[in-house]
């Protein structure tokens, strides 16, 4: 699949913003007056910014709000209500933080919860896709989770973090390892692509330049680097970070950590997109 | 509403002929030739004089395929919107601006609702819809809704324009909700089979495997192809042999 940047953009920062405000919203750390402040904007900036990047790859971005409508079937549309949600009762948690205005546990727990919701509703906008086997598998929804803990945890100086950064890792590896093997088990061939018995080889392309669905499904350019980017993923996403939080004190690890995290991030989900073989693919004799 | 309807009355849809197809491509024109100027937003071309990159409802692959017991063949394979009963494209759209029509189980898209997020490409496995760059919305085969239902036309004409355009009759259009249809029928005789069948998406359009050709008799020639040397060539051929 065509890894556009508007979207990898949206669900790491997305991500990102919702795990690190569902821990200010657990008053994990407490935070008050001008801090308060400063962190909680912190923690909407990325969320909004991030569901901002998303509208960027629309092609009629002026009719989004549509986008509310279809929420008995659509998880796209799902993770829009969750967000907007999640942000809407998330704001009389942090106006209480800022000045100290009371009923702060009533919408805590719910403005948490709001916000994993709206992590896995990102995740099964691409898990729920069968037609991408390596997406439509249980480690699509806990890799976005995972990403979401651990980088809320990060910013949030939780004294978890460096666990959960190692569980990443752990999780992310598990993903690939899986995820190598998911096509074939999808079960899905040239042959039963046509419905054509015997030894089929692709003859001939229906087309001699080049189309959307080639640039968009069979997306196969970039492939070259995947090995070192896992492991650039890997590293960068959990280990380093892990390791940067156990041995510097203070700011200056968490400052530190949390740019290695993203930028693990960002390649694990560039990834994410650049691996995942569409099974339309096989029409071309390509994935 | 992208909730699919529980049953379509009918379900209207394509046979196509695996057998009969000789991959000329007029579907493919005729096809695009009323899809540019119907339904909704014209299919666009990017660079029609060079790279030739464009918006098209139907295309046709060619494969080569050897089976043991037959000579190996080209088969020329049409690959349009099999307006599935279990359409995943229709689920995923967030707008509701994919839909399935509960009177004749065609597979459309409201343009006006679309935003052109890409999701229901992305959930079809067979790359049926593709992304008008220009007009920035999801294009899709219509079934030629424009067409079979348009009484300003001949009766003939009303039916798509691929079906109507193929010069062999490989391409077959009807009812296949209707046991008793032509279209059916066909389907029953021929051993028609849906694309993927593991995708779950329950294909309305079938597929008519090409019919079984038998053994490949042995050339006539084919005796004289081993000519035994004789002679300075006999001694030269069992020198080279040697060496």
């Amino acid at each position: 699949m065509h890894p556009a940047p508007s979207v990898i953009v949206f669900t790491v920062l997305s991500g990102l913003g919702f795990g690190f405000l569902a821990f200010l919203a657990l008053g994990q750390p407490a935070v008050a007056g001008a801090t308060a402040f400063l962190v909680w904007g912190a923690g909407y900036g990325l969320a909004v910014a991030g569901l901002l990047a998303s509208t960027f790859h629309l092609g009629n971005p002026q009719r989004a709000l549509l986008a509310f409508t279809q929420w008995r079937t659509s998880w796209l549309s799902r993770e829009a209500w969750a967000s907007v949600a999640a942000l809407l009762t998330l704001a009389p948690v942090a106006l209480a933080d800022i000045f100290g205005w009371p009923l702060r546990w009533v919408f805590a727990i719910p403005g948490a919860a709001l916000a994993v919701l709206t992590v896995l509703c990102t995740a099964m906008i691409y898990s729920q896709i069968r037609a991408v086997p390596r997406w439509h598998h249980w480690t699509t929804p806990a890799v976005f989770a995972g990403f979401a803990a651990t980088g809320g945890a990060i910013l949030a100086c939780q004294p978890l973090a460096p666990a959960l950064a190692v569980a990443l890792s752990f999780l992310l590896w598990t993903a690939y390892r899986l995820g190598d093997a998911q096509f074939a088990r999808a079960g899905q061939t040239l042959g039963t692509a046509t419905g054509l018995a015997g030894q089929i080889a692709v003859f001939e392309w229906p087309h001699t330049g080049d189309t959307w669905l080639l640039r968009e499904m069979i997306h196969t350019v970039g492939r070259r680097h995947a090995d070192r980017l896992r492991v650039v993923a890997i590293l960068g996403a959990g280990l380093v970070p892990a390791a940067i939080l156990l041995v510097l004190p203070g700011i200056t690890a968490t400052a530190l950590a949390a740019a290695v995290h993203l930028l693990g991030a960002l390649a694990a989900r560039w990834l994410f997109f650049a691996e995942a073989e569409h099974v339309v693919g096989l029409y071309y004799g390509r994935r | 509403m992208t909730a699919l309807p529980e049953t379509t009355a009918k379900s209207l849809g394509l046979v196509i002929d695996l057998d009969t197809c000789v991959g000329c491509h007029a579907c493919v024109t005729a096809c695009k030739g009323w899809n540019d100027q119907g339904y909704g937003v014209p299919l666009s071309d990017a660079d029609p004089y060079g790279d030739a990159s464009g918006v098209f409802l139907n295309r046709v692959h060619s494969y080569q395929v050897a089976t043991p017991d037959a000579a190996p063949q080209i088969v020329n394979f049409p690959r349009s919107c099999l307006h599935c009963a279990d359409a995943p494209c229709v689920t995923v759209c967030p707008t509701g601006a994919s839909y399935k029509r509960a009177e004749d189980g065609i597979v459309l898209v409201n343009e006006d609702a679309c935003i052109g997020c890409g999701l229901c490409a992305w959930a079809c496995p067979y790359g049926a819809r593709e992304m008008d760059p220009a007009a920035g919305v999801m294009k899709k085969c219509t079934l030629c809704v424009d067409r079979i239902y348009n009484t300003e036309l001949p009766e003939e004409d009303r039916e798509p324009a691929c079906v109507r355009t193929c010069p062999t009759g490989a391409r077959h259009f009807g009812d296949l909700a209707d046991p008793d249809s032509d279209v059916s029928r066909l389907v029953a005789a021929r051993g028609g089979v849906d694309l993927m069948p593991g995708m779950g998406t329950r294909p309305v359009n079938k597929y008519l495997p090409p019919r079984k050709k038998g053994a490949v008799a042995a050339a006539p020639l084919a005796p004289f192809l081993d000519v035994p040397a004789t002679g300075v060539a006999g001694f030269l051929d069992r020198l080279l042999r040697r060496l």
